[in-house]
This record gives structure tokens, C-alpha cells and sequence, in this order.
């Protein structure tokens, strides 16, 4: 028994299929109490006011926007060694994901900079980042789409994930290096404590497992989808195939 | 690869090729800058070397998708693949031609047209070298980017989507680099980075390239 | 029951807004299509082997 047991899409299917209504579940009970406590129960802070409040959604939806780029390169290379079908579609319901967490972090950011840095927009090195790395999933699910066949196409994403990936890297410190900046550094390590009182820390970590979960969840049903599609568009042509 | 190299040249030079193209579009956007934001020298000679550089950066994406698409459409690209030359090698002497015919001469003509836009005199000696050391990563990442999406009808836009976001970090030092010469502070971390970056993409990305048109022939 | 939240509730509100209307939004798309692709699915198996 192994984990690559589960490359089997039949499998695959049948193993997500219960566990995703859990993740679900679960997302929604975090989400629920994270963003309740969060939004409700804590209080404001000095500097911030009851804008610290968006801290709730914009550091997980940003995290997620990160770790999915990071799971899709993960099954990238997974596609492109051992030529696993279902590590492709991962990659590729992974990515929508992604871009809506990019699109959360960098909106609920620009909403945030507003009262405190008095602009939406400031050419900041990580609003920026999250703006280029808005533009590489663009790019990533615009080639998905472009491609018919399927392997090529799964070929051809990963490829550009795997080169996108060390160029993002290279743009973030281009741009660390381009302009200093006015965000206040990682408010998320581990002793973050000296960082973030526990009022805040407790329903962000809740929030963060929501999040985490959602991902999951989201990404286990895309993923299905994807296999059903291919599958029926493999009998499609079986079809077609018995006719001629 | 020496022939592959000499016939992509001679092609891109005779038959209507981006060669004078992507030049005239350097032209082109340098001159209507000026009307955009306003004809006040100061301001122009102060962003002058990030516009030479943006629009050096568009008019290379100009001739990329060509590169390929030409050979594949008339069938050549297979035949070149079954020559005993690898395709990396092949993407290589694409790469070159492209810079030797897009972005050598708008490097060359990045200084008479810097006189458009009041540039500083210690700007010139500045934006040559910058765009001389950057553009070479241009081609190759363009070559990448081409090779991406050579089967692709209409692969035009999808390649600039693709490519410009690749685009950036080399953009950013060589703009940086040329900025800072000017007004003459520090160059040497930006200048470094953008020879890292020009050597890494010729030394890594010829095999990626090498590795997508194999995927897009199969 | 609604916290103060001062001069800065158009902000924090639309914060929130935007975030649940766009995890929603994807959750009901994926929901939608993973529904109507095991639909199909299911049909042609039944299908084959009725």
C-alpha cells in the first residue's frame, strides 16, 4: 500500500469522494467561528482600529495564495517524473483556486491600505508580488485553456509552473530590492506571540484552518471534476471511434 | 547550428521580418511617451530610462511569435527536429537570432532616440550597457515563451500574457540599473543581478525550451 | 449584537463582503459543475451496462 496507489483516478475518486463533505463541514464550522470571533469578539487595536479585523481574511486568503502556487509545482513535478494523471488535474483545479485567493488578498489589502497608508494602491514589494503573482496564474490557466489536448497541455503547465515558479521567486526579490516599502513584516512566524496578542492570534489560527480546509475541499472536488471530464471526453471519442 | 543561425538571420532581414519592425515600434512608443505625459524636459529626462526600457521590453515581445510559428506552418520545424542538432541547441541559435535581429539594433538605437527624451548625458553610456546586458534574457525567455505556445493558433496574445510576467524581475534591474547610473549612485547589486539573470536564462532556459517544442512536436 | 466598528466599518464590511461573495462565488461554481459532471457520468455508466 502507497500513497501513489491513490494515482489511480477511479481511486481517487472513490477515496475523496466521502472526505470531501468533512472538509467541507470543517471549513465552514472554522470559517464560522473564526470570522465570528474575529469579527465580533476582539477588540480594536491602538494603531489599527476595527480595521484590524480584516487581519482574519487577508493573511489566510494571502498564506493559501502562496501554498497553492506551492502545491501546484509539487504536482507539476510529480506530472512530470511519474506521469500521474490525477497529479496534472491537481495542479489544474488548484490553480482557479489560487487566483481567487490572490484576488482576495490583494483586494482585502488594497481596502486595508486605504486608512492606514492613505493610498489603495502603494508600489509596495508585497502588494506588488501578489499582483505578479496574480499575472503567472493568469497566464497558467490561460495556457489550460489553450491547449486541446489534454497531456500536452499538462505538460506544457507544468513546464511553465516550474520556470514560473523560480521566476517568481527572482521577481520577489527583484521587486524587495526595487522598493522598500511600507508593510509591516511577517506578523506570522512562530514566536509570533511578540508580535500579535493572543485576542488576535487564537481566531486567526481558526481562521487559518478554515481556509486550509477550504482549499482542500475545493481542490479534491475540482480535481473530480477534472477526471470526470477527461473520462467522459475519453468515451466520447471511443464512441466516435465505434461508429466510423 | 551555425546554418540554422545564418538562415534564420537572412530570413528575418529579407522577407519583411520583425527586423525593421520591432525597431519602428521602439520608435513609435518613444515618440507618442512624450505626448502622453506632457513635454516638460524634466519629467521626460527623469523617467526616460525606465521608457526606453519598457518599450525596448514591447518591441521585443513584437517579434517573438513569429519565431517559431513561421517554421511550424511551413512544416520545417519537424525536419529541423530530425537534424542531429538538439533542440535545445536549436532553441539557442532561435534565441540568438532573435536578439541579433531585435534586440542588438534596439540597444543601438536606444541612444539617438534617449535625445527624444532629454536624457541626462551620464544616462546614455547607462541605458546602452543596461539594454546590451539585459536583452540577450529578453530573447531567451521570449524563445521559451514562443516555443510554449507554438502549436497554439493564434498563440500571439496567450504569449504575451505568458511572457510578460517573466518579464519582470529582468525589467526591474535593468531599468533600476540604468536609473541609478544616471543620476550616478551605486550600480553594481542591480547591475550584477541582471548579468545573473541574462546568464542563468542563457545557461537553464535553452533546455526548457528545448524540452516544450519536444512536448509540442510529439 | 454589531460590534463598533467606528470610521472604518466601509472598510472592514467590504472587506468581509468581497472575501465571502468570491469563496462563495468559487464554491457554487465548482459545486455546480462537480454536480453536473457526475451527473452525466452516472448516466452513461447506467448506459453501458443497462
Amino acid at each position: 500500500m502507497s500513497i501513489w496507489e491513490y494515482a489511480n483516478p477511479k481511486k481517487f475518486i472513490a477515496t475523496t469522494t466521502p472526505v470531501i463533505p468533512w472538509a467541507f463541514g470543517g471549513a465552514m464550522l472554522c470559517l464560522l467561528v473564526g470570522l465570528v470571533w474575529g469579527f465580533f469578539l476582539t477588540p480594536q487595536a491602538d494603531r489599527f482600529g476595527s480595521t484590524v479585523k480584516i487581519i482574519y481574511v487577508h493573511v489566510p486568503s494571502a498564506m493559501m495564495a502562496i501554498n497553492a502556487w506551492a502545491m501546484m509545482l509539487v504536482a507539476s513535478l510529480i506530472w512530470l517524473i511519474r506521469r500521474h494523471h490525477v497529479s496534472a488535474l491537481a495542479a489544474k483545479a488548484a490553480a482557479p483556486v489560487g487566483m481567487t485567493m490572490t484576488l482576495i488578498a490583494l483586494f482585502t489589502g488594497a481596502v486595508w491600505g486605504q486608512p492606514m497608508w492613505g493610498t489603495w494602491w502603494a508600489w509596495d514589494p508585497r502588494l506588488t508580488s501578489f499582483l505578479i503573482l496574480f499575472l503567472f496564474y493568469l497566464g497558467y490557466i490561460a495556457l489550460w485553456e489553450a491547449i486541446p489536448d489534454p497531456d500536452q497541455a499538462a505538460d506544457l503547465t507544468s513546464v511553465l509552473c516550474l520556470v514560473g515558479s523560480v521566476f517568481a521567486i527572482l521577481s520577489r526579490y527583484a521587486v524587495l530590492f526595487w522598493n522598500q516599502g511600507l508593510h509591516q513584516g511577517a506578523t506570522l512566524s512562530l514566536d509570533a506571540k511578540e508580535n500579535i496578542s493572543d485576542v488576535y492570534w487564537f481566531p486567526l489560527l481558526v481562521c487559518l484552518a478554515g481556509f486550509i480546509l477550504l482549499f482542500v475541499a475545493l481542490v479534491l472536488m475540482r480535481t473530480g471534476t477534472e477526471i470526470r471530464v477527461r473520462r467522459l471526453r475519453a468515451l466520447e471519442r471511443q464512441a466516435q471511434r465505434a461508429l466510423a | 547550428m551555425k546554418a540554422l543561425l545564418l538562415r534564420d538571420l537572412r530570413l528575418a532581414i529579407r522577407a519583411g521580418g520583425g527586423f525593421g519592425l520591432s525597431l519602428a515600434f521602439f520608435l513609435i512608443v518613444v515618440v507618442l511617451v512624450p505626448f502622453g505625459v506632457g513635454p516638460e524636459s524634466d519629467i521626460l529626462s527623469r523617467i526616460g530610462p525606465g521608457i526606453l526600457w519598457v518599450a525596448a521590453l514591447l518591441a521585443t515581445l513584437l517579434s517573438l511569435d513569429r519565431q517559431f510559428a513561421l517554421d511550424h506552418e511551413d512544416g520545417a520545424l519537424p525536419l529541423i527536429a530530425t537534424s542531429p542538432l538538439p533542440l535545445e541547441a536549436v532553441a539557442l541559435a532561435k534565441a540568438l537570432a532573435h536578439w541579433l535581429t531585435t534586440g542588438l539594433p534596439l540597444t543601438l538605437a536606444a541612444a539617438p532616440l534617449g535625445v527624444l527624451l532629454n536624457l541626462d548625458p551620464a544616462a546614455y553610456p547607462w541605458i546602452v550597457l543596461t539594454l546590451g546586458l539585459g536583452t540577450p534574457a529578453l530573447s531567451v525567455i521570449g524563445t521559451f515563451g514562443a516555443a510554449l505556445t507554438v502549436g497554439i493558433r493564434r498563440g500571439g496574445l496567450l504569449l504575451s500574457l505568458l511572457v510578460l510576467p517573466l518579464y519582470v524581475p529582468t525589467l526591474i534591474f535593468g531599468a533600476e540599473a540604468a536609473r541609478r547610473g544616471a543620476q550616478g549612485l551605486e550600480v553594481a547589486t542591480p547591475l550584477l543581478m541582471l548579468a545573473g539573470i541574462t546568464a542563468g536564462s542563457l545557461a537553464l532556459l535553452p533546455f526548457a525550451a528545448g524540452g516544450v517544442l519536444r512536448i509540442n512536436l510529439r | 449584537m454589531m460590534p463598533e466598528l467606528g470610521k472604518y466599518a466601509v472598510t472592514v464590511l467590504s472587506a468581509y463582503g468581497v472575501t465571502l461573495v468570491l469563496l462563495l462565488g468559487l464554491t457554487g461554481l465548482s459545486w455546480r459543475r462537480w454536480r453536473r459532471l457526475k451527473a452525466e457520468m452516472d448516466r452513461i455508466e447506467r448506459g453501458r451496462d443497462g
